[in-house]
Protein backbone atom coordinates (compact mmCIF):
# COMPACT_ATOMS: atom_id res chain seq x y z
CA UNK A 1 0.00 0.00 0.00
CA UNK A 2 1.44 3.42 -0.68
CA UNK A 3 0.11 6.34 1.43
CA UNK A 4 -0.41 9.12 -0.39
CA UNK A 5 -1.07 11.20 2.47
CA UNK A 6 0.82 10.41 5.78
CA UNK A 7 0.02 12.72 8.56
CA UNK A 8 1.54 12.68 11.93
CA UNK A 9 0.92 14.86 15.21
CA UNK A 10 -0.35 18.08 13.21
CA UNK A 11 -1.33 20.87 15.73
CA UNK A 12 -3.11 24.15 14.84
CA UNK A 13 -3.75 27.03 16.79
CA UNK A 14 -5.16 30.25 16.04
CA UNK A 15 -4.03 33.52 17.98
CA UNK A 16 -6.50 36.18 17.81
CA UNK A 17 -4.15 39.58 18.10
CA UNK A 18 -7.78 41.90 17.78
CA UNK A 19 -9.36 39.91 20.14
CA UNK A 20 -6.45 40.53 22.87
CA UNK A 21 -4.48 37.96 21.91
CA UNK A 22 -6.56 35.06 22.90
CA UNK A 23 -5.52 31.43 21.85
CA UNK A 24 -7.81 29.09 19.67
CA UNK A 25 -6.87 25.80 19.78
CA UNK A 26 -8.23 23.86 16.69
CA UNK A 27 -6.78 20.56 17.01
CA UNK A 28 -3.68 18.26 17.64
CA UNK A 29 -1.01 15.48 17.38
CA UNK A 30 -3.27 15.24 14.23
CA UNK A 31 -2.15 11.74 12.70
CA UNK A 32 -3.76 9.66 10.29
CA UNK A 33 -2.80 8.51 6.67
CA UNK A 34 -4.80 8.04 3.06
CA UNK A 35 -3.47 5.02 0.87
CA UNK A 36 -4.30 5.08 -2.87
CA UNK A 37 -7.75 3.48 -4.19
CA UNK A 38 -9.24 4.44 -0.63
CA UNK A 39 -11.38 7.51 0.60
CA UNK A 40 -11.40 8.83 4.16
CA UNK A 41 -13.86 10.76 5.77
CA UNK A 42 -13.43 12.87 8.57
CA UNK A 43 -16.03 12.77 11.08
CA UNK A 44 -16.96 14.74 14.41
CA UNK A 45 -19.68 17.53 15.22
CA UNK A 46 -19.57 21.01 13.90
CA UNK A 47 -16.66 22.69 15.08
CA UNK A 48 -14.17 19.89 16.02
CA UNK A 49 -11.54 20.95 13.16
CA UNK A 50 -12.44 18.96 10.27
CA UNK A 51 -12.42 21.52 7.48
CA UNK A 52 -9.56 23.18 8.87
CA UNK A 53 -7.71 19.58 9.11
CA UNK A 54 -8.77 19.75 5.04
CA UNK A 55 -6.98 23.20 5.10
CA UNK A 56 -3.95 21.95 6.25
CA UNK A 57 -3.69 19.18 4.10
CA UNK A 58 -3.98 21.61 0.83
CA UNK A 59 -1.60 24.53 2.92
CA UNK A 60 -4.31 26.87 2.55
CA UNK A 61 -4.12 26.56 6.78
CA UNK A 62 -0.22 26.98 8.51
CA UNK A 63 0.44 23.94 10.21
CA UNK A 64 2.22 24.97 13.17
CA UNK A 65 3.91 21.52 14.40
CA UNK A 66 4.10 17.84 13.03
CA UNK A 67 4.08 16.87 9.69
CA UNK A 68 2.04 16.55 6.51
CA UNK A 69 3.59 14.42 4.07
CA UNK A 70 1.98 14.10 0.43
CA UNK A 71 3.19 12.05 -2.37
CA UNK A 72 4.50 14.57 -4.72
CA UNK A 73 5.44 13.13 -8.25
CA UNK A 74 6.52 9.90 -6.09
CA UNK A 75 8.28 11.64 -3.40
CA UNK A 76 7.16 12.32 0.15
CA UNK A 77 7.09 15.96 0.64
CA UNK A 78 6.21 17.78 3.88
CA UNK A 79 3.85 20.22 3.37
CA UNK A 80 3.46 21.53 6.56
CA UNK A 81 7.72 23.12 5.74
CA UNK A 82 7.35 23.77 1.98
CA UNK A 83 8.22 26.93 0.09
CA UNK A 84 5.33 28.49 -1.44
CA UNK A 85 6.21 27.99 -4.81
CA UNK A 86 6.52 23.84 -3.87
CA UNK A 87 2.87 24.37 -2.12
CA UNK A 88 1.68 25.70 -5.57
CA UNK A 89 3.18 22.93 -7.60
CA UNK A 90 1.69 20.39 -5.61
CA UNK A 91 -1.51 22.02 -5.71
CA UNK A 92 -1.19 21.57 -9.82
CA UNK A 93 0.45 18.51 -10.12
CA UNK A 94 -0.72 16.49 -6.82
CA UNK A 95 -3.69 17.66 -4.49
CA UNK A 96 -6.81 18.81 -5.94
CA UNK A 97 -9.47 21.10 -3.29
CA UNK A 98 -13.11 21.00 -3.80
CA UNK A 99 -14.28 23.76 -1.34
CA UNK A 100 -17.99 23.89 0.00
CA UNK A 101 -18.38 27.11 -2.07
CA UNK A 102 -17.34 28.27 -5.63
CA UNK A 103 -15.18 31.16 -5.73
CA UNK A 104 -15.82 32.25 -9.12
CA UNK A 105 -13.73 35.25 -10.97
CA UNK A 106 -16.31 37.86 -12.58
CA UNK A 107 -17.15 37.47 -16.48
CA UNK A 108 -15.59 34.15 -17.06
CA UNK A 109 -18.07 31.44 -18.27
CA UNK A 110 -18.89 28.30 -16.60
CA UNK A 111 -17.17 25.94 -19.07
CA UNK A 112 -13.92 27.88 -18.70
CA UNK A 113 -14.12 28.05 -15.06
CA UNK A 114 -14.23 23.77 -15.38
CA UNK A 115 -11.52 23.46 -17.62
CA UNK A 116 -9.21 25.73 -16.03
CA UNK A 117 -7.62 23.05 -14.08
CA UNK A 118 -6.87 20.87 -17.36
CA UNK A 119 -5.48 23.86 -19.37
CA UNK A 120 -2.83 24.84 -16.50
CA UNK A 121 -1.81 21.74 -16.81
CA UNK A 122 -0.90 21.69 -20.53
CA UNK A 123 -4.13 20.18 -22.15
CA UNK A 124 -5.35 21.66 -24.95
CA UNK A 125 -8.36 24.25 -24.61
CA UNK A 126 -10.77 22.70 -27.05
CA UNK A 127 -10.02 19.14 -25.32
CA UNK A 128 -10.03 20.64 -21.92
CA UNK A 129 -13.75 22.06 -22.57
CA UNK A 130 -14.84 19.36 -24.36
CA UNK A 131 -14.27 17.19 -21.32
CA UNK A 132 -15.76 20.36 -18.88
CA UNK A 133 -18.93 19.55 -20.89
CA UNK A 134 -19.11 15.92 -20.41
CA UNK A 135 -18.92 16.91 -16.76
CA UNK A 136 -21.68 19.34 -16.85
CA UNK A 137 -23.74 17.16 -18.68
CA UNK A 138 -23.46 14.56 -16.08
CA UNK A 139 -23.94 16.91 -13.01
CA UNK A 140 -27.25 18.46 -14.48
CA UNK A 141 -26.13 22.08 -15.67
CA UNK A 142 -27.77 22.46 -18.97
CA UNK A 143 -26.12 23.10 -22.00
CA UNK A 144 -27.73 27.00 -22.40
CA UNK A 145 -25.78 27.86 -18.86
CA UNK A 146 -22.35 26.73 -19.97
CA UNK A 147 -21.22 29.80 -21.65
CA UNK A 148 -22.39 32.16 -18.62
CA UNK A 149 -20.22 33.25 -15.42
CA UNK A 150 -21.45 31.12 -12.77
CA UNK A 151 -21.82 33.86 -10.58
CA UNK A 152 -25.75 34.36 -10.62
CA UNK A 153 -26.19 30.73 -10.40
CA UNK A 154 -28.38 29.42 -7.67
CA UNK A 155 -26.94 28.03 -4.61
CA UNK A 156 -26.98 24.29 -6.06
CA UNK A 157 -25.79 24.64 -9.73
CA UNK A 158 -22.57 26.98 -8.25
CA UNK A 159 -21.70 23.35 -5.89
CA UNK A 160 -21.75 21.71 -8.88
CA UNK A 161 -19.96 23.88 -11.27
CA UNK A 162 -17.62 23.48 -7.99
CA UNK A 163 -17.47 19.80 -7.83
CA UNK A 164 -17.10 19.94 -11.84
CA UNK A 165 -14.20 22.16 -11.64
CA UNK A 166 -12.48 19.86 -8.73
CA UNK A 167 -13.18 16.40 -10.33
CA UNK A 168 -12.10 17.35 -14.27
CA UNK A 169 -8.16 17.20 -12.78
CA UNK A 170 -6.75 13.94 -13.20
CA UNK A 171 -4.75 14.76 -9.66
CA UNK A 172 -3.84 11.48 -7.49
CA UNK A 173 -4.97 13.28 -4.16
CA UNK A 174 -8.81 15.13 -3.92
CA UNK A 175 -9.82 16.91 -0.88
CA UNK A 176 -13.88 17.05 -0.65
CA UNK A 177 -15.49 19.48 1.71
CA UNK A 178 -18.72 18.60 1.86
CA UNK A 179 -19.48 17.91 -1.74
CA UNK A 180 -23.47 17.19 -1.33
CA UNK A 181 -24.34 19.47 1.07
CA UNK A 182 -26.75 22.00 -1.29
CA UNK A 183 -27.40 19.02 -4.15
CA UNK A 184 -31.09 17.11 -4.61
CA UNK A 185 -30.84 12.92 -4.49
CA UNK A 186 -29.98 12.51 -7.89
CA UNK A 187 -26.82 14.74 -7.96
CA UNK A 188 -26.12 13.57 -4.82
CA UNK A 189 -25.70 9.79 -6.79
CA UNK A 190 -23.63 11.52 -10.05
CA UNK A 191 -21.29 12.55 -6.92
CA UNK A 192 -21.10 9.09 -5.12
CA UNK A 193 -20.18 7.54 -8.77
CA UNK A 194 -17.69 9.95 -9.15
CA UNK A 195 -15.98 9.40 -6.10
CA UNK A 196 -15.93 5.86 -7.29
CA UNK A 197 -14.14 6.18 -10.21
CA UNK A 198 -11.61 8.15 -8.80
CA UNK A 199 -10.90 5.16 -6.47
CA UNK A 200 -11.22 3.31 -9.45
CA UNK A 201 -8.42 5.43 -10.97
CA UNK A 202 -6.28 5.15 -7.88
CA UNK A 203 -7.32 8.42 -5.82
CA UNK A 204 -6.63 9.32 -2.39
CA UNK A 205 -9.60 11.19 -1.14
CA UNK A 206 -10.44 12.86 2.15
CA UNK A 207 -14.07 13.77 2.36
CA UNK A 208 -15.84 15.71 5.14
CA UNK A 209 -19.58 14.26 4.25
CA UNK A 210 -22.83 14.96 7.05
CA UNK A 211 -25.04 12.78 5.32
CA UNK A 212 -24.86 9.49 7.15
CA UNK A 213 -26.21 8.16 3.87
CA UNK A 214 -23.79 9.29 1.36
CA UNK A 215 -20.78 8.88 4.44
CA UNK A 216 -21.82 5.03 4.25
CA UNK A 217 -21.44 4.99 0.22
CA UNK A 218 -18.03 6.61 -0.28
CA UNK A 219 -15.99 5.98 3.10
CA UNK A 220 -13.64 3.29 3.01
CA UNK A 221 -12.35 4.10 6.45
CA UNK A 222 -13.63 6.98 9.23
CA UNK A 223 -11.05 9.28 11.12
CA UNK A 224 -12.56 10.46 13.97
CA UNK A 225 -11.51 13.88 14.59
CA UNK A 226 -12.58 14.16 17.99
CA UNK A 227 -9.55 12.47 19.54
CA UNK A 228 -7.65 15.41 17.87
CA UNK A 229 -9.59 17.54 19.46
CA UNK A 230 -7.56 20.22 21.41
CA UNK A 231 -8.24 21.33 24.91
CA UNK A 232 -8.94 24.44 25.74
CA UNK B 1 11.25 12.72 2.76
CA UNK B 2 13.03 14.00 -0.11
CA UNK B 3 15.12 17.05 -0.22
CA UNK B 4 12.82 19.92 -0.91
CA UNK B 5 14.85 22.49 -2.22
CA UNK B 6 16.01 20.23 -5.20
CA UNK B 7 12.31 19.22 -6.67
CA UNK B 8 11.96 22.79 -8.08
CA UNK B 9 15.27 23.94 -9.65
CA UNK B 10 14.54 27.09 -11.97
CA UNK B 11 16.38 29.81 -11.62
CA UNK B 12 15.28 33.22 -10.26
CA UNK B 13 14.44 36.17 -12.64
CA UNK B 14 14.60 39.02 -9.76
CA UNK B 15 16.52 38.81 -6.91
CA UNK B 16 16.17 41.35 -4.10
CA UNK B 17 18.82 40.90 -1.01
CA UNK B 18 19.15 43.09 2.01
CA UNK B 19 17.32 46.07 -0.29
CA UNK B 20 17.05 49.13 2.37
CA UNK B 21 15.96 53.00 1.03
CA UNK B 22 16.35 55.46 4.60
CA UNK B 23 15.85 59.42 3.38
CA UNK B 24 17.88 61.10 6.73
CA UNK B 25 16.93 59.12 9.74
CA UNK B 26 13.75 57.65 8.23
CA UNK B 27 13.52 54.59 6.84
CA UNK B 28 11.40 53.76 4.02
CA UNK B 29 11.94 50.05 3.44
CA UNK B 30 14.48 48.23 5.78
CA UNK B 31 16.43 44.87 4.90
CA UNK B 32 13.81 43.06 2.24
CA UNK B 33 14.48 40.58 0.64
CA UNK B 34 12.75 37.75 -1.79
CA UNK B 35 13.41 35.73 -5.29
CA UNK B 36 10.87 36.18 -7.80
CA UNK B 37 10.43 33.58 -10.66
CA UNK B 38 8.71 33.16 -13.92
CA UNK B 39 5.67 33.39 -14.12
CA UNK B 40 5.43 34.12 -10.25
CA UNK B 41 2.66 37.07 -9.45
CA UNK B 42 4.13 38.32 -5.87
CA UNK B 43 1.52 41.19 -4.41
CA UNK B 44 3.25 43.86 -2.24
CA UNK B 45 0.37 45.17 0.54
CA UNK B 46 0.39 47.79 3.12
CA UNK B 47 -1.36 51.06 4.09
CA UNK B 48 -0.26 53.85 2.71
CA UNK B 49 3.40 55.12 3.96
CA UNK B 50 4.13 51.57 4.80
CA UNK B 51 6.96 51.65 2.37
CA UNK B 52 5.55 49.28 -0.73
CA UNK B 53 5.61 51.85 -3.31
CA UNK B 54 9.63 53.01 -2.79
CA UNK B 55 10.55 48.63 -2.81
CA UNK B 56 8.51 48.71 -6.31
CA UNK B 57 11.05 51.87 -7.45
CA UNK B 58 14.58 50.41 -5.83
CA UNK B 59 13.29 47.19 -7.45
CA UNK B 60 13.33 48.58 -10.89
CA UNK B 61 16.11 50.24 -10.69
CA UNK B 62 14.46 54.17 -10.68
CA UNK B 63 15.89 54.57 -7.49
CA UNK B 64 19.59 54.04 -5.48
CA UNK B 65 18.98 51.76 -2.69
CA UNK B 66 20.62 53.16 0.55
CA UNK B 67 21.50 49.43 1.09
CA UNK B 68 21.33 46.00 -0.48
CA UNK B 69 21.46 44.74 -4.09
CA UNK B 70 18.64 44.19 -6.77
CA UNK B 71 19.77 41.23 -9.65
CA UNK B 72 17.90 40.30 -12.57
CA UNK B 73 18.15 37.59 -14.74
CA UNK B 74 19.35 38.87 -17.92
CA UNK B 75 17.73 37.01 -21.40
CA UNK B 76 21.27 35.59 -22.27
CA UNK B 77 20.37 33.59 -18.52
CA UNK B 78 23.16 35.61 -17.04
CA UNK B 79 22.08 37.61 -13.59
CA UNK B 80 23.47 41.27 -12.72
CA UNK B 81 23.42 43.34 -10.59
CA UNK B 82 21.19 46.21 -11.63
CA UNK B 83 23.81 48.84 -10.03
CA UNK B 84 26.59 47.53 -12.34
CA UNK B 85 24.27 48.12 -15.41
CA UNK B 86 25.00 51.53 -17.65
CA UNK B 87 22.13 53.62 -18.18
CA UNK B 88 21.75 52.30 -21.26
CA UNK B 89 21.27 48.79 -20.72
CA UNK B 90 19.60 49.48 -18.20
CA UNK B 91 16.84 51.90 -20.41
CA UNK B 92 16.83 49.15 -23.20
CA UNK B 93 15.57 46.63 -20.18
CA UNK B 94 12.99 49.25 -19.32
CA UNK B 95 12.04 49.20 -23.01
CA UNK B 96 12.27 45.72 -23.74
CA UNK B 97 12.27 43.01 -21.04
CA UNK B 98 10.10 44.97 -18.49
CA UNK B 99 7.29 47.19 -18.38
CA UNK B 100 6.04 49.03 -15.57
CA UNK B 101 2.11 49.99 -15.23
CA UNK B 102 1.79 52.91 -13.39
CA UNK B 103 -1.81 53.89 -11.41
CA UNK B 104 -2.48 56.86 -13.21
CA UNK B 105 -2.06 56.14 -16.74
CA UNK B 106 -1.25 59.47 -17.74
CA UNK B 107 2.30 58.92 -16.53
CA UNK B 108 2.68 55.40 -18.48
CA UNK B 109 1.02 57.12 -21.89
CA UNK B 110 2.20 59.92 -24.10
CA UNK B 111 -1.44 61.61 -23.72
CA UNK B 112 -1.53 63.62 -26.94
CA UNK B 113 -0.18 61.09 -29.43
CA UNK B 114 -2.69 58.52 -30.55
CA UNK B 115 -3.28 55.08 -29.08
CA UNK B 116 -1.53 53.35 -32.18
CA UNK B 117 1.35 55.45 -32.13
CA UNK B 118 1.63 54.72 -28.36
CA UNK B 119 1.62 51.23 -28.63
CA UNK B 120 4.08 51.20 -31.59
CA UNK B 121 6.52 53.62 -30.07
CA UNK B 122 8.00 50.35 -27.99
CA UNK B 123 8.09 48.29 -31.14
CA UNK B 124 10.00 51.01 -32.73
CA UNK B 125 12.50 51.45 -29.58
CA UNK B 126 13.37 47.83 -30.13
CA UNK B 127 13.90 48.24 -33.82
CA UNK B 128 10.60 47.84 -35.67
CA UNK B 129 10.31 49.56 -38.83
CA UNK B 130 7.66 48.41 -41.05
CA UNK B 131 5.05 50.69 -40.62
CA UNK B 132 2.02 48.02 -41.67
CA UNK B 133 3.51 45.20 -39.48
CA UNK B 134 3.98 47.90 -36.38
CA UNK B 135 -0.13 49.31 -37.17
CA UNK B 136 -1.02 45.60 -37.32
CA UNK B 137 0.67 44.58 -34.03
CA UNK B 138 -0.57 47.84 -32.14
CA UNK B 139 -4.41 47.12 -33.80
CA UNK B 140 -3.90 43.30 -32.25
CA UNK B 141 -2.98 44.39 -29.03
CA UNK B 142 -5.69 47.08 -28.77
CA UNK B 143 -8.47 44.06 -29.59
CA UNK B 144 -6.82 41.63 -27.03
CA UNK B 145 -6.92 44.52 -24.37
CA UNK B 146 -10.63 44.75 -25.74
CA UNK B 147 -9.80 48.78 -27.21
CA UNK B 148 -12.12 49.27 -30.43
CA UNK B 149 -9.87 49.29 -32.93
CA UNK B 150 -12.02 52.06 -34.83
CA UNK B 151 -10.21 54.29 -31.88
CA UNK B 152 -6.81 53.41 -33.10
CA UNK B 153 -5.84 56.95 -34.06
CA UNK B 154 -7.40 58.80 -31.18
CA UNK B 155 -5.00 60.13 -28.41
CA UNK B 156 -5.75 58.62 -24.99
CA UNK B 157 -6.78 62.32 -23.50
CA UNK B 158 -10.03 61.42 -25.67
CA UNK B 159 -10.32 57.97 -23.56
CA UNK B 160 -12.17 57.06 -20.20
CA UNK B 161 -10.45 55.94 -17.39
CA UNK B 162 -10.60 52.04 -17.85
CA UNK B 163 -9.87 52.61 -21.40
CA UNK B 164 -6.38 54.38 -20.67
CA UNK B 165 -5.62 52.07 -18.16
CA UNK B 166 -6.00 49.14 -20.52
CA UNK B 167 -3.94 51.24 -23.38
CA UNK B 168 -1.41 51.51 -21.02
CA UNK B 169 -1.14 47.69 -20.29
CA UNK B 170 -1.12 47.35 -24.07
CA UNK B 171 1.83 49.56 -24.39
CA UNK B 172 4.03 47.53 -21.83
CA UNK B 173 3.41 44.05 -23.15
CA UNK B 174 3.53 44.87 -27.05
CA UNK B 175 7.38 43.83 -26.60
CA UNK B 176 6.68 40.65 -24.55
CA UNK B 177 8.41 41.33 -21.38
CA UNK B 178 9.61 38.91 -19.06
CA UNK B 179 8.71 40.95 -15.62
CA UNK B 180 6.17 43.75 -15.04
CA UNK B 181 5.94 46.33 -12.22
CA UNK B 182 2.68 47.32 -11.42
CA UNK B 183 1.80 50.70 -8.97
CA UNK B 184 -2.17 49.96 -8.02
CA UNK B 185 -2.95 49.45 -11.41
CA UNK B 186 -6.60 49.29 -10.50
CA UNK B 187 -6.84 52.62 -8.30
CA UNK B 188 -8.61 55.27 -9.51
CA UNK B 189 -10.97 53.32 -11.18
CA UNK B 190 -14.54 52.57 -10.82
CA UNK B 191 -15.75 48.87 -9.50
CA UNK B 192 -17.02 47.42 -12.32
CA UNK B 193 -14.42 48.77 -14.34
CA UNK B 194 -11.99 47.57 -11.99
CA UNK B 195 -13.43 43.48 -12.26
CA UNK B 196 -12.94 44.07 -15.74
CA UNK B 197 -9.20 45.22 -15.67
CA UNK B 198 -8.49 42.28 -13.12
CA UNK B 199 -9.82 39.89 -15.47
CA UNK B 200 -7.98 40.90 -18.45
CA UNK B 201 -4.64 41.12 -16.43
CA UNK B 202 -5.33 37.88 -14.77
CA UNK B 203 -6.03 36.22 -18.40
CA UNK B 204 -2.38 38.22 -19.89
CA UNK B 205 -0.44 37.18 -17.25
CA UNK B 206 -1.34 33.45 -17.14
CA UNK B 207 -1.09 33.62 -21.12
CA UNK B 208 2.19 35.65 -21.05
CA UNK B 209 3.70 33.23 -18.39
CA UNK B 210 4.28 36.90 -16.90
CA UNK B 211 6.45 37.24 -13.62
CA UNK B 212 4.75 40.42 -11.95
CA UNK B 213 5.73 42.57 -8.49
CA UNK B 214 2.18 44.46 -8.27
CA UNK B 215 1.85 46.78 -5.07
CA UNK B 216 -1.89 47.05 -3.69
CA UNK B 217 -3.61 48.35 -0.73
CA UNK B 218 -7.00 46.20 -2.17
CA UNK B 219 -6.23 42.97 -0.73
CA UNK B 220 -9.60 41.48 -3.35
CA UNK B 221 -6.58 42.50 -5.81
CA UNK B 222 -4.15 40.22 -4.22
CA UNK B 223 -6.13 37.64 -4.20
CA UNK B 224 -7.58 37.53 -7.48
CA UNK B 225 -4.14 38.26 -8.93
CA UNK B 226 -1.49 36.69 -7.05
CA UNK B 227 0.57 33.63 -5.61
CA UNK B 228 2.37 35.21 -3.15
CA UNK B 229 1.87 38.06 -1.02
CA UNK B 230 4.51 40.24 0.92
CA UNK B 231 2.66 42.47 4.26
CA UNK B 232 4.88 45.96 4.60
CA UNK B 233 4.41 47.93 7.52
CA UNK B 234 7.02 50.70 8.72
CA UNK B 235 9.09 49.77 5.84
CA UNK B 236 9.68 46.05 6.56
CA UNK B 237 8.01 43.01 5.59
CA UNK B 238 6.41 41.66 8.28
CA UNK B 239 4.70 38.58 7.26
CA UNK B 240 4.95 36.74 3.90
CA UNK B 241 3.64 33.70 2.10
CA UNK B 242 1.32 31.74 -0.10
CA UNK B 243 -1.57 34.26 -0.55
CA UNK B 244 -4.25 32.27 0.11
CA UNK B 245 -2.60 31.30 3.65
CA UNK B 246 -1.84 34.92 4.06
CA UNK B 247 -4.92 35.75 3.76
CA UNK B 248 -6.95 32.86 5.40
CA UNK B 249 -4.55 32.60 8.40
CA UNK B 250 -3.05 35.39 8.78
CA UNK B 251 -0.19 35.32 11.62
CA UNK B 252 0.71 39.19 12.69
CA UNK B 253 -1.47 41.29 14.38
CA UNK B 254 -1.29 43.97 11.58
CA UNK B 255 -2.31 41.70 8.82
CA UNK B 256 -5.45 40.23 11.34
CA UNK B 257 -6.46 43.91 11.29
CA UNK B 258 -5.75 44.31 7.26
CA UNK B 259 -7.72 40.88 6.99
CA UNK B 260 -10.55 41.68 9.48
CA UNK B 261 -10.81 44.94 7.65
CA UNK B 262 -12.35 44.01 4.06
CA UNK B 263 -16.05 44.85 4.01
CA UNK B 264 -17.69 41.49 3.01
CA UNK B 265 -18.72 41.23 -0.44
Amino acid sequence: MTAMIDIANAQKTFTMHLQGGIELPVVRGVTFHVNASECVVLSGPSGAGKSSILKMIFGNYRCDSGRIGIRHRGALVDLAIAEPRQVLNIRRSTIGYVSQFLRAVPRVATVDVVAEPLIANGVERAEAQRRAGELLHRLNIPERLWQLPPATFSGGEQQRVNIARGFISELPILLLDEPTASLDAANRAVVVELVAEKKRQGVAMVAIVHDDEIRHLIADRIVDVTSFAAAA
Amino acid sequence: MADQTLLENDAPLLIADGLSKSYGKIAACRDVSFALYPGEVLAIVGESGSGKSTLLQLLSGQLAASGGHVSYRMRDGVTRDLATLGEAERRFLFRTDWGFVHQDPAQGLRMAVSAGANVGERLMAVGWNHYGRIRDTASDWLTRVEIDTARIDDAPRTYSGGMRQRLQIARNLVTEPRLVFMDEPTGGLDVSVQARLLDLLRSLVAELHLAVVIVTHDLAVARLLSHRVMVMKGGCVIETGLTDQVLDDPREPYTQLLVSSILPP
